[in-house]
């Protein structure tokens, strides 16, 4: 993409730097030439974004916010609208494939180390992303104004009531005394409008924070240190068309798991559309058990793993919050966990474990031994970062290669 | 059921925790093989519905001209035999019962079954719908096994018969020589001690395709969804070959 020969470009460029803005992020955005499928879950997460958007967009020109035609409206976008049915279910489905390529994104970064020195702003951005994503997908899950939608709401909302001011927080939050039609607008404004401006945002600064560091590796080696004459690095490669042609690859495998799903399970066995969601809210009529959605199983069950309100909230906001700091946590002198000590390794898988069991337990009924598991689940959620600043630095660590290993 | 087949949904209902919730009581369900491709099952279960369901229990998000649509019942058929004498063939099929005169009537405003079948789910219907018995004690003098205490009358009574709980002869298996049934006297059973109109079986087939025609409308786009996801499915795996050799060609000078 030179200037020379397209005086419309040369003519754009001399007032908006476009060529240099697509040569710095695409064709001479240098990655590692080692990064394995792992690596795919950043570029789905992307997948996803345009996709709810796209798909809320259209879903928007036939959605009614309001408790009296919401559900009502809903259902009309599956019976009556052309397409409409494709278009909630991609947004349904969208939903749970944005958490789940989330999450392997964010493993990836704890496998590999990504969050350590130079990267900790290309973590912390994406933890606000991962906040911002969680408080979306509660208001959109209001939106179709089931009884799952009703009782959800209300179960989050009053968590807020354990904080100073709680009654006066959980008012204005709502809008009203109880959740309720004002509720429903606002969190559709903000469902809509607000929220995914600064998802977006965030995504922007999120990957111009990774191009300026540049992205790790399974090896966690730099690859900036070892330059060729012409300072490119020796083990990167360009990502366009390198990893634009392999992002493909692992788009079209993606697509086809998503499709599955879609047509096929689109309830997601009531994880996804939960069952009691096709009752219009009524509330009068608590439901006999009420379970979020599959995504935010872990943090709910830890709020449920200890009898105390307000200590359950303190818990699920550290388990949150502790994300936030664990480029600090880890004092290992080596990023990928293929280098770190076995006392790290273990405790990293120890930590996915415990983290999907807690998912599950979270959709489950907090009773007998569900409750033992959640607080089993729970120790080890924060062990693994608490404990990390000692078993980090003591763990022994593999000699690190001055080159990436493997690849292509 | 047999006693594999309920040994079988005993494992698969412990494994999915889920189905039994939305199930409430704790009773085992009997299994519905939901057909959405029974188009005769469908129209029997819509003429049941119009006629024993409809005077108290809208499909307000469904349309007259859908489901004829959908289950191929022609035009004048329809407007003849399923829709009420005030609608017009696109119309919602809404009810007259006033909600407010209902809650007076029943305790609880009959409600809309459009999307009954994805609350409660076909199993549980099945089941629902053939487990009335007869009890003094309730207003309408019924209770049900999956719905204790429900507020509904036994509307299907009169095909169904007069079933009562207590304790009867039941088959809890076959004789492999004679291969005649093994009876057993059981307590707290369902038995049906005056006939209906129907016999024990045609009665379920009544159900069954009530149950499949609920099924049907509270997701009247589930077959042209799974029909529409084979062929998506199928050019995703054509499209993977050619995007595969691409990034295969590109990436072949890389060391």
């Amino acid at each position: 993409m030179s200037n020379r020969g397209n005086p419309i470009l040369g003519w754009v460029n001399d007032r908006l730097p476009v060529t240099q803005a697509y040569e710095k992020h695409m064709s001479k955005y240098y990655a590692p030439k080692n990064l394995n499928f792992w690596y795919f879950f950043g570029v789905f997460s992307m997948l996803m974004l345009v996709n709810q958007i796209l798909t809320g967009v259209w879903l928007t020109m036939n959605y009614t916010p309001s408790a009296e035609a919401a559900f009502a409206s809903v259902e009309f976008i599956m019976r009556d609208v052309e397409w409409g049915w494709l278009i909630r279910y991609m947004h349904s489905t969208g939903a749970t494939f944005f958490f789940i390529a989330i999450y392997l994104h964010m493993m990836r970064a704890v496998l590999y180390g990504s969050y350590q020195k130079p990267r900790e702003l290309v973590w912390i951005f994406g933890m606000i992303i991962y906040l911002a994503l969680m408080a979306e997908a509660f208001m959109g899950y209001v939106l179709p104004w089931g009884q799952m939608s009703y009782w959800g709401a209300q179960v989050i909302i009053s968590l807020f009531s354990v904080l100073p001011y709680g009654d006066v927080l959980t008012e204005w939050i709502r809008g009203d005394f109880l959740i309720s039609g004002a509720t429903l607008n606002r969190f559709f404004a903000l469902h809509v409008v607000a929220v995914p401006l600064v998802i977006v945002g965030l995504v922007v600064v999120h990957l111009l924070a990774l191009h300026e560091v540049g992205s790790n590796n399974p090896d966690g080696v730099d690859i900036k240190a070892k330059k060729d004459e012409q300072g490119k690095p020796l083990d990167g490669i360009p990502f366009h068309p390198y990893y634009s042609v392999h992002d493909m690859v692992g788009i079209v495998v993606f697509l086809f798991v998503f499709c599955t799903v879609m047509f096929f399970f689109p309830e997601g066995n009531g994880f996804m559309l939960e069952y009691a969601n096709f009752e219009p809210a009524n509330g009068l009529k608590t439901p006999a058990h009420i379970a979020p959605v599959w995504y935010f199983g872990a943090f709910y069950a830890i709020l449920r793993a200890v009898p105390d309100k307000l200590a359950g909230v303190a818990l699920m906001g550290g388990a949150i919050a502790i994300l936030f700091v664990l480029p600090w946590l880890d004092r290992s002198p080596v990023r990928s966990w293929r280098y770190k000590g076995w006392f790290s390794r273990i405790f990293i898988l120890v930590f996915a474990v415990a983290f999907v069991m807690l998912t599950w337990l979270g959709t489950q009924p907090a009773t007998g031994i569900n409750t033992l598991l959640a607080q089993i689940g729970s120790v080890i959620y924060f062990s693994f970062f608490l404990l990390m600043p000692i078993y980090s630095k003591l763990d022994k660590t593999k000699p690190v290669p001055e080159r990436v290993t493997g690849g292509h | 059921m047999s006693l594999r087949m309920k040994k079988l949904f005993a494992l698969v209902a412990l494994c999915l925790p889920m189905t039994v919730f939305a199930a409430g009581a704790g009773i085992e369900l009997d299994e519905h093989r939901t057909d959405l491709r029974d188009t005769a099952s469908l129209q029997r279960g819509a003429q049941t519905f119009v006629n024993y369901c409809m005077g108290c229990h809208s499909l307000k998000h469904s349309r007259y001209n859908r489901v004829a649509s959908d289950l191929g019942i022609p035009e004048e058929l329809m407007m003849d035999n399923l829709v009420f004498a005030d609608k017009s063939f696109g119309d919602l099929m809404t009810i007259a019962m006033d909600p407010v005169d209902a809650k007076t009537w029943f305790g609880v405003a009959p409600p809309d079954l459009t999307l009954v079948a994805r609350v409660r789910r076909p199993d549980w219907l099945y089941t629902y719908l053939r487990t009335f018995y007869e009890d003094p004690t309730r207003p309408y003098g019924v209770n049900n096994l999956a719905f204790p205490q429900v507020g509904m009358p036994h509307v299907l009574a009169d095909l169904q018969g007069r079933q009562v709980i207590g304790t009867a002869q039941v088959a809890v298996g076959k004789d492999p020589l004679t291969n005649q049934d093994i009876m057993e006297e059981q307590d707290h059973v369902l038995y049906i001690a005056e006939e209906g109109q129907l016999t024990e079986a045609e009665y379920d087939k009544l159900v069954y395709d009530l149950v499949n025609f609920l099924v049907y409308v509270a997701e009247p786009i589930a077959l042209e969804r799974e029909r529409l996801g084979f062929w998506v499915l199928l050019f995703l795996a054509f499209f993977f070959i050619p995007v595969y050799f691409m990034n295969k060609e590109f990436w072949r000078d890389v060391k």
